[in-house]
């Protein structure tokens, strides 16, 4: 299964080195939110509750695009019925598809969070470090994991670009109440947080839930 | 229908369009779960035991199945990493459909004929002993349909499917002929029970 997922995996990310369709996509859209928000908001010193969910309410945005292209190669180019074919356990493409989303999401916020540190954050964004890197971490596997599933699910479908934001967003609510409530706290002036553990726990639940959910459920998702 | 294909034989499958040629071919490759009746390829009951056989199935559909921001050869590495297959049958493969020079240009540079040529390498690259053939002549010129002879013409010595609207062509290399309209057996028969005009009633 390892050897099989890393050969997808290792194709994905030949097949986005050269199109660039997916990370520069991500970083892009984020990037120019942060500048909309450093002009709309008039502010360039946002901190706790409100810079922490504009932190994460765009990175989530941006996670739909990553999502919706996710298997955009494979229904385009045959890639799900020669997977199919192959004598492999389908899990491995799973496997494959949240990795490189994961890698995805990675890029996008080594370049986007010191983006929003410069354009909106009031409080020295490194001060949240590595705090800040353990939830992102976190996140970033839930997101990962829920975002491999939904894009599997709205692959075959007409309105895929409708039914990944449709699906994903409500599916990462429990994500993003963890994950912004952790980061308030370090978003603020000389800010700690004493809840910090209780949230990563339960950022660590909601990733194992749904890897395990996704795992059991994948192989029926590529059935015709 | 009933149909039994013995090791080696060629089933001509013939109809016109919509008869579900194309449909009868990916139940049998198990891209398509069968609604009634049973099939059995290779000894394993579909869609149950697929995977007992998918390393013995060779698939060549209108699809190529290959990615178009790869070289061929990436593409079938990437194969032969699927079914754990060892490098230098990548470069056979390449070699048997001659395209060692333009193997390393992405698949989206290649002429139609060229992907067919390289789509045909990818369904045999592993050597399966069942190949699934839609129209697999398709765009190739005629000395590069002679070169494809050896992988998955009768020559390959492997049993066949294959799905074609060149009836004389199909009568000509096939064991069995199946006659589909409207998704139903119009007959099936030994090819030498069976003249062109029969057979091109089908698409009256």
């Amino acid at each position: 299964m390892i050897r099989t997922a890393s050969a997808i995996l290792r194709k994905d990310l030949t097949i986005e080195v050269r199109t660039k369709e997916s990370v520069p996509a991500m970083t892009l859209f984020t990037v120019t939110v942060y500048v909309l928000f450093h002009f709309g908001l008039d502010r360039d010193s946002l901190d706790g509750e409100l810079a922490s969910g504009v932190l994460w309410v765009t990175l989530l945005l941006a996670a739909v695009i990553g999502v919706t292209r996710l298997f955009a190669t494979e229904r385009e180019q045959g890639g799900i019925d020669s997977l199919l074919l192959a004598p492999v356990d389908r899990t491995a493409l799973f496997v494959a598809k949240a990795t490189a989303l994961f890698l995805y999401l990675l890029l996008l916020e080594i370049v986007a969070v010191p983006v929003f540190g410069l354009l909106l954050l009031g409080p020295d964004l490194f001060a949240a470090f590595p705090e800040l890197a353990a939830i992102l971490l976190l996140a970033d596997i839930g997101l990962a994991a829920v975002g491999a599933l939904v894009s599997a699910l709205a692959a075959e479908t007409r309105a895929r670009e409708l039914i990944v934001p449709l699906l994903l967003l409500p599916l990462v609510v429990p994500l993003l109440i963890g994950a912004a409530s952790a980061t308030e706290p370090l978003l603020r002036e000389g800010g700690t947080s004493e809840d910090l553990g209780r949230y990563l726990a339960l950022l660590g639940g909601y990733d194992l839930v749904f890897v395990l959910i996704a795992l059991a459920v994948f192989d029926y998702l590529l059935d015709d | 229908m009933t149909l039994r294909l013995e090791p080696g034989q060629t089933l001509a499958v013939i109809g016109a369009n919509g008869a579900g040629k194309t449909t009868l071919l990916r139940v049998l490759a198990g891209l398509l779960r069968p609604h009634a009746g049973l099939a059995r390829v290779l000894g394993a009951e579909l869609p149950g035991e697929t995977w007992r056989v998918r390393a013995r199935i060779g698939y060549l559909g209108h699809d190529p199945l290959l990615y178009r921001e790869l070289s061929g050869r990436e593409n079938l590495i990437y194969q032969s990493r699927l079914y754990g297959l060892a490098p230098e049958r990548v470069e056979e493969a390449l070699g048997a459909v001659g395209l060692e020079r333009r193997a390393s240009e992405p698949v989206r540079d290649l002429s139609k004929g060229m992907v067919q040529r390289l789509a045909a390498a990818r369904a045999t690259l592993h050597q399966p002993d069942l190949l699934l053939l839609d129209e697999p002549r398709a765009n190739l010129d005629p000395a590069a349909a002679e070169r494809l002879e050896p992988l998955i013409g009768r020559a390959s010595g492997r049993a066949r499917v294959l799905v074609t609207h060149d009836v004389e062509g199909a009568l000509a290399e096939a064991d069995q002929v199946l006659g589909l309209r409207g998704g139903q057996q119009a007959f099936a028969l030994p090819a030498s029970e069976i003249d062109g005009p029969r057979a091109r009633e089908l698409y009256a």
